[in-house]
């Protein structure tokens, strides 16, 4: 808009050009616009300090949000327990198994350095009741230096500390008043300072979710860009009472409600078609591919695509060798990926992935710890997901499909409890030895464990939504209608230019060879006795 | 011997177009299928779609052209002569026999023409006609179609018609050079004028 606001004599040609100037202008300024907030916080005396703790904020922030403890407390975010309405299972980070660091169980204080609160380092038991427990800062800090230190229960650092252990590097402990003073709505950083760093390290867990999306150019992701829409998580993760939408345990693997409008809708944007709707392209035949694809099948042709890569294979029965001193040994692969730890094992990591899709319908059933193996079909699925060609309700999503060996009861036939975090003489990365990991895994989480153990080969899926590019660098038609399709071995559907049916082909082809050399030979007999008559 | 008016103008105009029209229909339809890639998915399946709109319109307006002039009973299957012309496109053309058929103006098909004129007209044309709009509407289809029919059932007769539109274009076109020369048949359908005689 400015540059133009020289100009005295403008033909129409500038004109119209500042027109469109002006437009688009502002429109990229619209779209990264909050509504202004009503209260400035740094001016209220409650959040002038000093704090000597993390929990002294949060009961500065009740002073005024009075039922945000309460509302926090029905969360997932909070209660890592989720009570699955299909299939009856308890899931959540509290109780389900994955193929990472396996499960939270024994390994907080760790793990719950992501929890929603403070002081959560018994699984066993419920998160700490009081209402100073509820952490306000890590989703609504703007100034980017509150840090829940990684082994402090959700704290952070109250004094410098050293991080990562041994590296020489000191974290020192947030100035809590000015963080205090800042606090506004939550952004792609607050959602990923624990989202996009699941699983142990930056981009490890998800494959479409990591540092890389904090300020992503568009060609990443365009509704995150600031160069392109600029949103928070929060804009399509809609919230109610700090609940957030979107769940990956029971997803929406087909919206049926479309646009969302108040008063109409469920007030959940957490699908393409709450802003998209049910026709979002402009040719007619694209838009019949909506019943059976899900978006993300053709907008995210490839995740892990920010230079940041993503475990895609842990084999755990490696971990535990040490080098001929005994210390603990890394490995790097050609791309600089770390590709073995004593502590963990061997990895492998990968940028730029092509997704595995499966018909799925947004149920995910997960194998338990009192679960038993069915080893005669290995690998053993951590979590499987539902969902068929038949279902109208099922769409072929893409996932990464995360692979790997993880340890297991032989004589129980069941997962075990991997202690792996702690500064005990058991944990795994302290001692390097998995029987005692085992055992003391099993004794602390109360179990069961016989002795006796091997490693499994293990797949989990995570759907994919994030990282959706511009349209322009959607899936091609040929990618999934081609002899190689992205979807070969997807069962249930007819897709033309890869589904041909073999026998008809050959029948075909056979007749018009025929017909051909039919015709040849009648051409040939033509000749021949054309040439008998003259002689 | 006289030439005469064949080939109406609106008739070559139909036949020149279908021919175009079915050239581009098979060879963007055989790589839709999966046979090839030139255009690429996308480009071909345009192209097919468009090719076949065209189709349909011309077909609307040879429908319509037919019924009006009465030129439809010039498909009309007759045994009269049927063997005699097969017999001479067996053993007629090695032996330097005349056709046996005389065309007229009333009657410009010999039988066996007629008969596979009237097989495309009839049978393949409509059989792709059909399967076609089914494929390309296929996520339209009500809800008792749909529970009956699968689309890779429609797309097994479309392409088993694509076939058989292939084989009838191989023979016709190779038909047609077994005038008395190999240009003569063809002529007519360019200029509209043929020979006709007048016994």
């Amino acid at each position: 808009m400015l540059p133009i606001k020289g100009f005295r004599s403008r033909t129409w040609l500038t004109t119209l050009l500042s027109v469109l100037l002006s437009s688009t202008a502002s429109l990229a300024a619209f779209s990264a616009e909050r509504s202004p907030p009503t209260a400035d916080h740094s001016k209220f005396e409650a959040l002038q300090g000093p704090f000597n703790s993390a929990q002294e904020v949060t009961e500065a922030c009740l002073g005024c949000h009075n039922e945000a403890a309460n509302q926090i407390r029905e969360t997932t975010h909070w209660n890592w327990t989720y009570d699955h309405p299909e299939t009856g299972q308890q899931l959540g980070k509290r109780n389900v198994i994955n193929s990472f660091c396996g499960m939270v169980v024994t390994n907080e204080p760790r793990c719950t350095s992501c929890h929603a609160g403070y002081g959560w380092t018994d699984m066993n038991q419920p998160p700490p009741s009081e209402d100073s427990a509820v952490d306000c800062l890590v989703c609504h800090d703007t100034t980017g230096d509150y840090w829940k230190f990684p082994t402090l229960a959700g704290l952070p650092t109250d004094k410098p500390r050293e991080w990562p252990g041994g590296s020489g590097k000191m974290v020192q402990p947030p100035d809590l008043p000015h963080i205090a003073q800042n606090v506004g709505a939550s952004d792609r950083q607050n959602c990923g300072s624990c989202h996009f760093y699941g699983g142990g390290g930056d981009g490890v867990k998800h494959g479409d979710l990591d540092s890389s999306l904090v300020n992503p150019p568009r060609s990443l992701d365009v509704h995150m860009s600031p160069d392109g829409l600029d949103f928070a998580c929060a804009d399509c993760h809609s919230t109610w009472g700090h609940n957030v939408s979107g769940s990956r345990y029971q997803a929406t693997a087909k919206d049926t409600v479309g646009i969302d409008v108040p008063g109409h809708t469920d007030l959940s944007r957490a699908s393409c078609e709450s802003c998209h709707g049910f026709e979002p392209h402009d040719k007619p035949k694209l838009n019949d591919h909506v019943e059976k694809l899900a978006c993300q099948t053709c907008h995210v042709p490839e995740f892990a695509r920010g230079g940041v890569p993503t475990k895609m294979w842990w084999d755990w029965s490696t971990a535990g060798r040490l080098d001929e001193d005994g210390n603990p040994i890394t490995e790097y692969d050609e791309s600089g990926h770390v590709s073995y730890l004593s502590t963990k094992g061997d990895f492998h990591h990968e940028e730029n992935v092509v997704p595995h899709y499966a018909w799925f319908d947004g149920t995910v059933e997960y194998t338990l710890l009192e679960d038993g193996l069915d080893l005669s079909s290995e690998p053993i699925e951590i979590n499987r997901i539902d969902g068929s060609a038949d279902d109208p309700a099922s769409r072929i999503w893409p996932f990464k499909l995360m692979r790997g060996k993880q340890p297991f009861d032989t004589q129980l036939n069941t997962l075990l409890v991997t202690h792996v975090f702690g500064a005990d003489d058991t944990s795994l990365w302290s001692n390097f030895n998995w029987p005692n990991a085992l055992q003391a895994g099993s004794e602390m989480s109360g179990r069961p464990f016989s002795g006796e153990y091997d490693f499994v080969e293990t797949e989990m899926y995570w759907p994919i939504t994030h990282m959706v590019p511009p349209a322009e660098q959607a899936l091609r038609c040929g990618s999934c209608h081609g002899a190689e399709s992205r979807l070969a071995g997807i069962g249930g559907i007819y897709m033309p230019g890869h589904s041909a049916n073999a026998w008809l082909d050959r029948i075909g082809w056979l007749i018009v060879v025929m017909t051909l050399l039919g015709v040849l030979a009648h051409i040939a007999a033509r000749v021949i006795f054309r040439g008998r008559k003259h002689s | 011997m006289s030439r005469v008016m064949i080939y109406k103008r609106f008739e070559r105009f139909w036949h020149w177009c279908q021919a175009l029209l079915i050239f581009t229909l098979l060879f963007t339809g055989f790589e839709i299928h999966g046979s090839y890639s030139v255009l690429g998915f996308g480009d071909a399946t345009q192209v097919h779609t468009l090719a076949a709109w065209a189709l349909i319109v011309l077909w609307l307006f040879a429908i319509f052209w037919h019924i009006t002039t009465g030129e439809w009973r010039q498909y009309i299957p007759t045994r009269n002569g049927l063997f005699a012309v097969i017999h001479y496109y067996l053993v007629g053309t090695f032996t330097r026999a005349e056709h046996p058929y005389r065309k007229t103006t009333r009657a410009k098909h010999n039988p066996l023409q007629r008969l596979a004129y009237l097989f495309f007209k009839l049978v393949i044309s409509p059989v792709i006609w059909v399967s076609g709009l089914l494929y390309l509407f296929y996520a339209g289809w009500p809800g008792m179609l749909a529970g009956t029919l699968a689309l890779e059932w429609v797309a097994m007769v479309h392409t088993a018609a694509a076939f058989a539109m292939l084989v009838f274009i191989i023979a016709h076109v190779y038909m047609t050079t077994m005038g008395h020369t190999l240009t003569s048949h063809i002529r007519p359908m360019v200029t509209g004028y043929d020979d006709i005689d007048d016994k």
